[in-house]
C-alpha cells in the first residue's frame, strides 16, 4: 500500500474512501441517537410523541380554527402525512449544518474522510422518521382511512429520496459555510422556521393554484416532496411534472453543497 | 528497502493578522467590503519550512524542539488532519495518529459504547475492536464500570480506557503526541512499557514529547525542529544532547516572530535574574504593541518546569491597569519584578500573558524564555535536590 499526502488540487467525490469508512456512519448515527435519548426518561417515545403533539395542535389551529382545507381526508391524516417528511428535513437540516462545529474536536484530531459527519446527522434524521411512519400508521387505522397500501409503497420512498437528496445537499454545503462564517448558527434555526410556513406542510398547495407561486412550488423539491407524500393517502393525481422538476433542483443542490463541502473540507482543521 | 515514511520537502503557511479569529462573521465582509481592500496584507507564518526526512519500517523515531516549533503542525499534516502548503509525504503504511487520547469519547455513553465509537474513529473495523475488546478492557482495569456512563468515571480511568483503545490499535505506522504528559506516574510506566512492546514488535513510531528520558527510552532516531526548520537528524542520543543543550543556553530574550497586524500583543520580553537565593528576583521586561483595540488591562506571568510542569503564577499590581494612553510610539514597555520563592537549581521557563480581564486574553504566549537558577536554595547545601519531590526548598528552621 503506497499514498501520497499532498495538497490536493483536483476535485473528486471520494467515494472509495467512503466505502472503506463505510463502519463510521453507523458509530457516528448511533451515537447521536444513543445520547439524544439517553438521559430522557422517555427515551424513545419522544420520537413518537413530538410528530403526535405537533399534529394535535396544527388540527386545533388550522382544522378547528381557521378551517383550512384538507383535500377531503381527516385534517391529523393530511397534516401528517407532511409533517413526517417535514420533520426529516427539518431536523436532518439542522443537525447537519451543525455537525461540523459541534464535532470539531475530533476533526482537529483524527482524519477520516468528513463528509460522514453531516451524512450521519441525516441517517439520524431518518430514524425518527421510522417512529413517526408507525404513528401515523396508527393515526390511519385510527381514522378508519381507506389507504392504497401499493400506491404509498412506491410514494413514499420516493418523496423520501427527494427529501434525504435535497436535506444533503443543503446540510453539506450549510456546514461547510457554518465552519468559516459562524453566523449561520444563528441564521439555520430561523431559516427552518421561514420554511416552514413556505412549504405546504399546515395547509393544502392547492390553495396557489394560477398563481406564481404555484411554480415555486413545483420547483421546491420540499415541497414536492410532501406533495407526493400526501397524495399516496389523499388519492389525488400524482404531478409527475414537478416531481421530476424538482428532483432535478435537489441534485443541483446536492452537487453545489458536496462541492462546497469537499473544496474546503481540507481546512476545516485550522479554521474550527 | 524502501523506507516506510518520505517526507519530502515539508511546508505549512497560515495566514496571520487579518482577523484574530480564524473564522469570520459574515457581517465584517458584508458590511464594509471596501475594508477588507484597506486592511494591511496578511502576514504569511510558515510553521514548517522545507522539512524532510525518511523513516526506514520498524524504525521510532523522536520529534522533538521546543514549544512553537511546527512539531504538532507536522504531526498534523502527516495525520491528514490538514494539508501541507507544500510538498509531499509517501506513506507505505496504515498511518494512525494519537494526536490525543479519548477522541470522540462521549461523555453519556457508557465504557463499553465509547471502545467501540473511540476505536472506530481511529480507523479500527469493529470485527478488529470486538477481537481486541478483553484485552483492551483488562489493559484498563475498568471491568467493573464498563457499563456505567464516563460521565461518572475519573479522570485517570477515562484516560486508562481510552489509551488501552490506542494502543491496541495494529497501524504500521503509529504516531503519538505526548499523550504520556498526563496520568499517574503508574500508569505513564504501563503507557511506557506498551509503547516499547509495539515498537519491538516491528510497528513504526513517530514520537513527539518533551519527557527526554522517555524518548531515549523509545526511539532510536530523532529530528531536531527549530521555528519550523528541520536543525538536525541522527541518532537519538545526539538529538538529546542538542536538544537539551539548546533549551540550556538560557534564553533571557525572545522577540515576536510575527506581530498581529491590527491587533495588539507582546513583541518583546526580556528577563534578568537578581539578588541571591533565598530571596532572588526575576525582573521581567515586556514590551507591549498597543493598536486600537487595548483596553484597559495587565499582565501576568507562568513559571514552570523544562517538562511542562506549571510551578507558580505572578500577577503584579498595576495602578490602576495598563492605559492606552501610556503608550509612546505605539508601544508600552513594562518592567516588573517577581519575587523568587527558594527555587532548587535548573532551568525554568517563563510565559507571559496579557489581558483585560481573566477571561479575556489579548496574547498569551507560553513558555517563550527561560531562566536558570543556579544558586543552592538552602545556604551551605551542595548536593543537587531531588526534582520529584518538587521544585520549592521553603525556608526552614527547628524550633525544639
Amino acid at each position: 500500500m503506497e499514498y501520497i499526502i499532498e495538497r490536493q488540487y483536483k476535485f473528486s467525490l471520494g467515494i472509495k474512501e467512503l466505502i472503506r469508512y463505510r463502519e463510521l456512519f453507523y458509530f457516528f448515527t448511533w451515537r447521536d441517537i444513543k445520547v439524544k435519548y439517553k438521559q430522557a426518561a422517555l427515551g424513545f417515545m419522544w420520537a413518537i410523541l413530538q410528530p403526535l403533539a405537533m399534529m394535535m395542535i396544527f388540527t386545533l389551529i388550522f382544522s378547528r380554527g381557521l378551517k383550512v382545507s384538507s383535500e377531503g381526508i381527516p385534517y391529523p391524516v393530511f397534516a401528517l402525512s407532511g409533517l413526517i417528511i417535514w420533520n426529516v428535513f427539518s431536523s436532518g437540516l439542522l443537525n447537519s449544518a451543525n455537525s461540523m462545529v459541534s464535532n470539531a474536536n475530533i476533526i482537529k484530531k483524527i482524519y477520516f474522510p468528513r463528509l460522514i459527519i453531516p451524512m450521519s446527522s441525516i441517517l439520524t434524521a431518518l430514524f425518527d422518521f421510522c417512529f413517526a411512519l408507525l404513528i401515523y400508521i396508527g393515526v390511519l387505522i385510527y381514522y378508519n382511512h381507506q389507504t392504497d397500501w401499493l400506491r404509498v409503497l412506491y410514494c413514499l420512498p420516493l418523496s423520501l429520496i427527494l427529501t434525504v437528496t435535497t436535506t444533503l445537499g443543503l446540510g453539506t454545503m450549510l456546514s461547510a459555510l457554518n465552519v468559516k462564517y459562524r453566523d449561520f448558527q444563528y441564521v439555520i434555526p430561523f431559516m427552518i422556521q421561514f420554511l416552514l410556513f413556505v412549504n405546504p406542510v399546515l395547509y393544502s398547495s392547492k390553495i396557489f393554484e394560477n398563481s406564481w407561486m404555484e411554480w415555486i412550488m413545483k420547483l421546491n423539491p420540499v415541497a414536492s416532496a410532501i406533495n407526493l407524500s400526501r397524495s399516496a393517502f389523499t388519492g389525488n393525481p400524482i404531478d409527475w411534472l414537478s416531481v421530476g422538476l424538482s428532483f432535478g433542483v435537489s441534485l443541483l443542490l446536492l452537487f453545489i453543497g458536496v462541492y462546497t463541502f469537499r473544496k474546503t473540507e481540507a481546512y476545516f482543521a485550522d479554521l474550527a | 528497502m524502501k523506507p516506510i515514511l518520505e517526507v519530502q520537502h515539508i511546508e505549512k503557511e497560515f495566514l496571520i493578522g487579518g482577523e484574530k479569529e480564524p473564522y469570520v462573521a459574515l457581517r465584517d465582509i458584508l458590511a464594509n467590503p471596501l475594508k477588507r481592500l484597506r486592511e494591511p496584507p496578511k502576514q504569511v507564518f510558515r510553521a514548517l519550512d522545507d522539512v524532510s526526512f525518511n523513516v526506514m519500517p520498524g524504525e521510532s523515531l523522536a520529534i522533538v524542539g521546543k514549544n512553537g516549533a511546527g512539531k504538532s503542525t507536522l504531526l498534523k499534516i502527516l495525520s491528514g488532519i490538514t494539508p501541507p502548503s507544500k510538498g509531499r509525504i509517501v506513506c507505505r503504511g496504515r498511518i494512525a495518529s494519537l494526536l490525543e487520547v479519548g477522541t470522540g469519547f462521549h461523555t453519556e455513553l457508557t465504557g463499553r459504547e465509547n471502545v467501540y465509537m473511540n476505536g472506530s474513529i481511529l480507523g479500527m473495523r469493529k470485527a478488529e475492536i470486538d477481537k481486541h475488546f478483553d484485552a483492551i478492557i483488562d489493559f484498563s482495569g475498568v471491568e467493573k464500570f464498563l457499563d456505567t456512563p464516563l460521565k461518572r468515571y475519573s479522570s485517570g480511568m477515562q484516560l486508562r480506557l481510552a489509551f488501552a483503545v490506542a494502543a491496541h490499535l495494529e497501524p504500521e505506522i503509529l504516531v503519538i503526541d505526548e499523550v504520556l504528559a498526563v496520568g499517574d506516574a503508574d500508569f505513564q510506566k504501563k503507557c511506557l512499557g506498551k509503547m516499547d512492546e509495539v515498537s519491538k514488535s516491528g510497528r513504526t513510531i513517530l514520537f513527539v514529547s518533551h519527557n527526554m528520558p522517555a524518548v531515549q527510552n523509545l526511539c532510536t532516531k530523532g529530528v531536531f525542529l527549530e521555528r519550523g526548520k528541520l536543525k538536525f537528524q541522527g541518532g537519538i542520543q545526539e538529538v538529546v544532547n542538542m536538544y537539551t543543550k539548546n533549551i540550556n543556553a538560557s534564553m533571557n530574550e525572545w522577540i515576536a516572530p510575527v506581530t498581529k497586524g491590527r491587533h495588539s500583543c507582546i513583541c518583546k520580553v526580556q528577563t534578568q535574574v537578581t539578588g541571591t537565593q533565598p530571596f532572588h528576583k526575576l525582573k521581567v521586561i515586556t514590551t507591549i504593541a498597543v493598536k486600537d483595540d487595548f483596553p484597559a488591562s495587565y499582565l501576568s506571568f507562568y513559571i514552570g518546569s523544562l517538562d511542562a510542569v506549571p510551578l507558580m503564577e505572578a500577577i503584579p499590581k498595576y495602578e490602576p491597569f495598563i492605559r492606552k494612553e501610556a503608550a509612546v510610539d505605539g508601544e508600552i514597555t513594562i518592567i516588573s519584578e517577581l519575587d523568587l520563592p527558594p527555587m532548587i537549581q535548573g532551568i525554568y521557563t517563563l510565559g507571559v500573558w496579557f489581558g483585560s480581564s481573566h477571561t479575556h486574553t489579548i496574547d498569551w504566549q507560553k513558555e517563550i524564555l527561560t531562566f536558570e537558577v543556579t544558586e543552592s536554595p538552602m545556604e551551605g547545601r551542595t548536593i543537587e535536590f531531588p526534582k520529584h519531590a518538587g521544585f520549592i526548598a521553603v525556608q526552614s528552621r527547628v524550633l525544639a
